[in-house]
């Protein structure tokens, strides 16, 4: 363990209000700590830059999930444990659930939140592709109110976001119309239980008439954010899968992702792994013939 | 309550006892468990969350007490390997690792206890997958697993007849 | 004098063979062991050390910076050193304290001492040192070309040469000659605790340190090095060790060297446990190896002569590089009978941390790559894999590569017969033969036979010298005294079984006395799977005499009952005092090794085995999973079925993670990815059934029958998992670990061959 637990402050208002008062009498001071399961990894290798946080772990206001007719409202402090029980999530968001299971083991499921996975801005984060796909919104919320941005803009570059200094986010929304699609998420790691992702991709798909009519393909460990693959999708919408069309969508997202050697693996694998997993849901989804 | 910088105070049970303990607050739940009340019971394998050698239960819930700072455990119930002695599944899956080979180093095994404790609290019944599931999160370099799934086996047939 | 686990009381069934339970099992799954970091003493402060961060060079500076308080540290430098500046072993050519220059990235160059642990890492980051670089050489490449010399005259550790027959002349008649080279990287043990140790120094009393460790009477020889105190002034204490697989063989001498050297300074009790990427960085790992094969063989796919060139990297120092060059070649062979060959074999520096002793200890890279180079032999000649061991198996009677006669029954064919019976190898060949035209996953079947020889080579368990003994105490209890320690393989509970035995008692009637080196005689190293059959038969010894000496005295009749054999002892130590028996090794008189040819009985006893991997390669992720794996071997006799399928279990594991993950990133000479989140074993979810049989043909050098199985289960799945590959992919693979990333490389080097591999369109 190679930092020193007397230099650092740890403090834990017991109200969302008071936190974010905290924030922000004093922005950017005070990092605000969930479950731990990123921040103390850092701590305990001497690598956490921080020396005041924050503790948000005991805030119930972060830690609901609401069920509405158009949408559900995830806390931010939801852990992975919270989100595998939710019948709704379950069944309306599996993406959601499965990247659920995927993180760490039942221990690090049980402490992990959501909130933290897209705080900490990784791009091999495992939840991060699935609500991409599902068009979730974030609610951010300070001192100075609440707003409501895309998640789709919010990550700006690697580790980077549009989170303000004194913000929080309160909730992720996630609209609730994805029922009929077919949904389809692979992640590719070291290993089959704690290992972070190489690949990681979230889609979903809508056939109509043996066409696609909608899709929305995600990836993670593929950029320095999480992303997209905007062409791809394009090129995709209105047409049948066929052999050729895989071809094209291979070639496409290709050119989408931006995958780096490192020290898990590499670009050149990285590149035909994610094209493969991309081609094995287009397969799936042409199989499926879904009705909306 | 903003906490002065400096050592707090922590009210938390452990193993069914009240303990109060004056610590930093980033202090790891770990370490109070290890040097503060003596409960060596729970190890330390990695410091970073990978290897479950630390893993309690903390309300319930399986924890790696290595990334949770005290401050954070305050008004919890953690329980470690030594408040297992009277439970019944605990014993069970005692009597059984020793009986089936699911301990031979012995470092990982409190911590594979507690995990086997919280899948069999949450599925009495668990088949081959579950188990492999709910103990992904401790690693085992002597065993290679094997006997460690025989044992939580047999364990859960054990305690669903009693 | 901690004694483990004696009761007194109930009658048992025959024991060894059964499944007597672990003699501290019930300690560890209650929460109640021990282990060092367990243990505080009075007074006790902390130790950290400052390493070097350059592979080579001289220490120009060392600048301690302004922001900490170096008054309240203790701080120890070679200066301090007031016996021997090495670390005892084979060479001493390994400094305690790098005094002036440095070998290799991590060396210890400081040691730091300080009551709150937490401070540590602050203070040894704020020491600066300055160096002068100076060339280094990072891999086999580069120190085979001299470039520079960092070791020796030639940057060679050891070299070994063994030559049977007459090679030169078979390679015009051979039909074919297979050449292949083949590869193992690094692997780190990754025991889930660390290494860790605590010192004690009292003007009076001397030094004493408590530790995590394989073999308390090495560290106490290169403790009286360092500290220049007589033997009776030094002791070491194995503490309950979290697991070891020869990692803690003889690194923990340096812990412990530096431990005491601060305990010595300060005056205090000084306690040193490393974390996860100290441990991961600094301590020894596997030997990375190069084998290079060129064999002749014959149309019908005998062995008819070969070559082999077996190198291993063995880091700065020479460490036990020796003795693990020794054995992979040794065992360069395989099972196979070679009526010539000639292996030659070095082990070389290079400017890493030193490696050391991992279960298998050079065996798992040789038998790598010669059971890789069959199935290669095979292809060429048009034969099975099967086949082509079948015919070159040793057979009863013929001598392996050093000219060692196999004498024991052992019939080859037949455990291959059993072993593709239990994996189902015919039917699923065709099986998968047929699944693989189709589909986006390919499966495959590998095999790999091999021999592991147990206890030491040749002359090595004559110097060794091991001495064993029993005690019998006033209370009537029996505790055996070794210096073999327990790190979850099973040592406590083997040897009480074996003297329980001996000695007509119930298995509870037996403890083991905590290895002290005040208090238990030097049965040698816990390593090299001698523990069961070498230390098991002078525990018998020992016991037998015990009962002997009983029965002379008239103690004791030729039949009795527990309580008759407890009142003995009772009675003899009020008349006699202390009631121990001690065996000492003695060489068999029909084993001859001639260490200056490197010809002769290598080993007392071999196992054999049969390993038999079945993998599916994803040809959309390129992973490689192991579905189903059977261990089958021949181990002497099973001492205990339970203890033994767990050693072959764990041994596949590791074995499995030898081949598909475990991989050391190097840059510089220092690791890249020293947490257990970057360096990958396998976890619940990654492991296969493993199916583990037995086979006993008994061996008379070995306690009840035994021969060693501690480090067999670590040869075959490598080559086992790896041949599988092959099998599914049809694309050769010579090297470990076995990446997802490798895989893909392999088969996209021909685009064509990668298109035509992925025919499937949508599933």
């Amino acid at each position: 363990m190679r930092s020193d637990p007397a230099e650092f402050e740890l403090v834990a208002p017991e109200s969302l209000p008071k936190a974010l008062s905290l924030l922000a009498e004093n922005p950017g001071a005070w990092l605000p700590i969930a479950g731990g399961t990123d921040v103390m990894v850092q701590f305990a290798a001497g690598k956490l830059p921080a020396r005041k946080l924050m503790s948000i772990w005991n805030l119930g206001e972060l830690r609901r999930i609401e069920v509405l007719p158009s949408e559900i409202r995830i806390g931010a402090g939801c852990t992975y444990t919270d989100l595998r029980g939710d019948k709704t999530i379950a069944k309306e968001f599996p993406l959601i659930a499965r990247a659920a299971s995927w993180v760490g083991g039942i221990a690090n499921q049980n402490r992990g939140t959501l909130g933290g996975n897209i705080v900490n801005a990784s791009p091999a984060a495992d939840s991060l592709p699935a609500l991409l796909a599902y068009e979730a919104d974030l609610i951010l919320v300070s001192v100075r109110g609440e707003r409501r941005v895309a998640y789709r803009n919010f990550h700006t570059d690697y580790k980077k976001t549009q989170l303000a200094a004194d913000e929080l986010v309160r909730a992720i929304c996630l609209p609730r119309r994805f029922l009929g699609y077919l949904a389809y998420t692979r992640k590719v790691g070291t290993r089959n239980a704690q290992a972070i992702s190489k690949v990681c991709l979230a889609a979903l798909g809508r056939l109509d008439a043996g066409v696609i009519a909608d899709v929305r393909i995600a990836m993670g460990s593929v950029a320095p954010i999480p992303i997209r693959l905007a062409e791809t999708e394009k090129i995709l919408t209105g047409r049948r899968v066929d052999s050729a069309l895989l071809l094209l969508a291979r070639k496409t997202a290709a050119t989408e992702i931006r995958p780096i050697d490192d020290i898990r693996s590499t670009a050149r694998y990285r590149t035909e792994v994610a094209n493969n997993l991309v081609a094995e849901f287009l397969g799936r989804l042409g199989a499926s013939g879904t009705r909306p | 309550m903003i906490a002065a910088s400096g050592k707090c105070e922590v009210t938390l049970r452990v193993n069914g006892e009240i303990k109060i303990v004056q610590a930093f607050p980033m202090e790891r739940l770990l370490d109070i468990l290890r040097q503060e009340f003596g409960l060596t019971g729970t190890k330390e394998g990695c410091g970073e969350g990978e290897c479950g050698a630390c893993s309690v239960l903390m309300d319930g819930a399986l924890v790696n007490s290595c990334l949770i700072p005290v401050l954070q455990a305050k008004g919890a119930s953690i329980v470690t390997i030594e408040g297992l002695a009277g439970d019944s599944r605990a014993r069970a899956l005692q009597d059984c690792f020793l009986e089936h080979g699911g301990a031979q180093c012995g470092i990982c095994t409190p911590g594979m206890i507690l995990a086997a404790v919280s899948l069999l609290n949450k599925n009495s019944e668990p088949n081959i997958e579950d188990i492999r599931e709910g103990l992904a999160g401790n690693l085992c370099r002597c065993t290679g697993y094997i006997q460690i799934f025989e044992a939580v086996a047999e364990a859960a047939r054990r305690s669903a007849v009693t | 004098m901690r004694i483990i686990g004696a009761q007194l009381g109930l009658k048992s069934e025959r024991i060894v063979g059964n499944p007597s339970p672990r003699k501290e099992g019930r300690d560890k799954v209650t929460g109640h062991a021990r282990y060092v970091d367990d243990i505080s003493l009075p007074g006790m402060i902390y130790g950290a050390t400052v390493r070097s961060q350059i592979p080579r060079g001289k220490i120009k500076k060392i600048t301690f910076g302004p922001e900490i308080n170096w008054n309240d540290f203790v701080i120890v430098s070679a200066q301090d050193i007031p016996g021997k500046n090495y670390i005892t072993l084979i060479v001493n050519d390994q400094p305690c304290l790098a005094d002036g220059m440095v070998n290799h990235p991590e060396e210890p160059i400081l040691l730091l001492a300080h009551p709150d642990r937490h401070i540590l890492p602050k203070a040894v980051a704020a020491v600066s040192i300055d160096y002068e670089p100076i060339p280094a050489v990072l891999d086999i490449d580069a120190s085979e070309r001299k470039s520079p010399v960092i070791w020796g005259a030639d940057n060679i550790f050891k070299s070994y040469l063994i030559e049977k027959g007459d090679v030169e002349s078979i390679w015009e008649k051979a039909d074919h000659i297979v050449e292949g080279e083949y590869f193992t990287g690094a692997q780190e043990q990754l025991y889930i605790e660390t290494n860790g140790v605590i010192a004690q120094f009292d003007p009076e009393q001397g030094v004493t340190v408590w530790g995590s460790l394989q073999c308390p009477y090495y560290v106490h020889k290169a403790l009286m090095a360092v500290v220049n105190l007589p033997e009776n002034k030094v002791r070491v204490v194995q503490t309950e060790t979290g697991g070891a697989f020869g990692g803690k063989e003889e690194y923990p001498s340096i812990l412990a060297a530096h431990a005491t050297l601060l305990a010595m300074k300060s005056r205090r009790p000084v306690k040193m446990v490393y974390d996860r990427a100290e441990d991961m960085t600094a301590t020894t790992k596997r030997h990375p190896s190069r084998t290079r094969h060129r064999t002749a063989v014959s149309e019908d796919g005998k062995i008819l002569s070969g070559e082999i060139d077996f190198t291993i990297d063995g880091g700065a120092y020479a460490t036990l590089s020796s003795v693990v060059l020794s054995r992979g070649t040794i065992h360069a062979g395989g099972p196979y009978y070679w009526p010539n060959v000639r292996i030659r074999a070095k082990a070389v520096a290079t400017n890493t941390p030193p490696q050391g002793a991992f279960r298998g200890f050079g065996a798992p890279q040789s038998i790598f790559a010669i059971e890789r180079h069959m199935d290669r032999i095979a292809q060429v000649v048009g034969l099975s894999p099967v086949e082509i061991r079948r015919r070159n198996f040793l057979k009863p009677g013929q001598t392996t590569t050093t000219e060692q006669p196999v004498n024991e029954q052992i019939d080859l064919q037949k455990l291959l017969d059993r072993a593709l019976e239990l994996s189902d190898y015919d039917s699923k060949k065709l099986r998968f033969a047929k699944e693989n035209q189709v589909g986006t996953q390919r499966k495959g079947l590998g095999i790999a036979a091999f021999l592991h020889g147990a206890g030491f080579t040749g002359s090595g368990e004559l110097y060794l010298a091991s001495v064993a003994g029993i005690e019998g105490r006033a209370d009537g209890s029996v505790h055996v005294l070794v210096s073999s320690t327990e790190f979850g393989q099973g040592t406590n509970t083997v040897l009480c079984q074996i003297a329980a035995e001996a000695l007509d008692l119930p298995y509870e009637a037996v403890g083991i006395a905590q290895p002290d080196t005040m208090e238990v005689p030097n049965s040698g190293p816990t390593v090299a799977s001698r523990t069961a059959m070498v230390v098991g038969k002078l525990v018998e010894s020992a016991a037998r005499k015990l009962k002997r000496t009983l029965r002379d005295r008239g103690l004791l009749g030729e039949t009795y009952t527990p309580e008759e054999f407890r009142d003995a002892c009772r009675k003899y130590v009020s008349a006699h005092g202390k009631f121990r028996e001690f065996a000492r090794y003695e060489q068999p008189s029909d084993i001859f090794w001639d260490d200056q040819t490197y010809r002769g009985a290598a080993y007392a006893a071999f196992s054999w085995a049969i390993y038999i991997a079945e993998v599916t390669v994803d040809l959309l992720t390129y992973r490689a999973t192991v579905d189903d794996f059977v261990a089958l071997q021949e181990v002497g006799r099973v001492l205990n079925p339970v203890l033994a399928k767990g050693q072959i279990a764990g041994g596949v594991a590791q074995g499995i993670g030898f081949a598909l993950y475990e991989k050391v990133e190097w840059r510089d000479g220092r690791m890249q990815n020293p947490q257990m989140t970057n360096y990958i074993m396998p976890t619940s979810a990654d492991v296969p059934p493993i199916r583990v049989y037995f086979h006993e043909l008994g061996n008379t050098y070995g306690a009840f029958g035994a021969k060693g199985i501690g480090e067999l289960p670590m040869d075959g799945p490598a080559p086992a998992i790896v041949n599988a590959i092959e099998d599914a992919l049809g694309l050769p693979f010579n090297s470990v670990p076995l990446l997802p990333e490798d895989i893909f490389d392999a088969l996209t080097k021909n685009s064509a061959e990668r298109d035509a591999l992925l025919t499937a369109g949508p599933p």
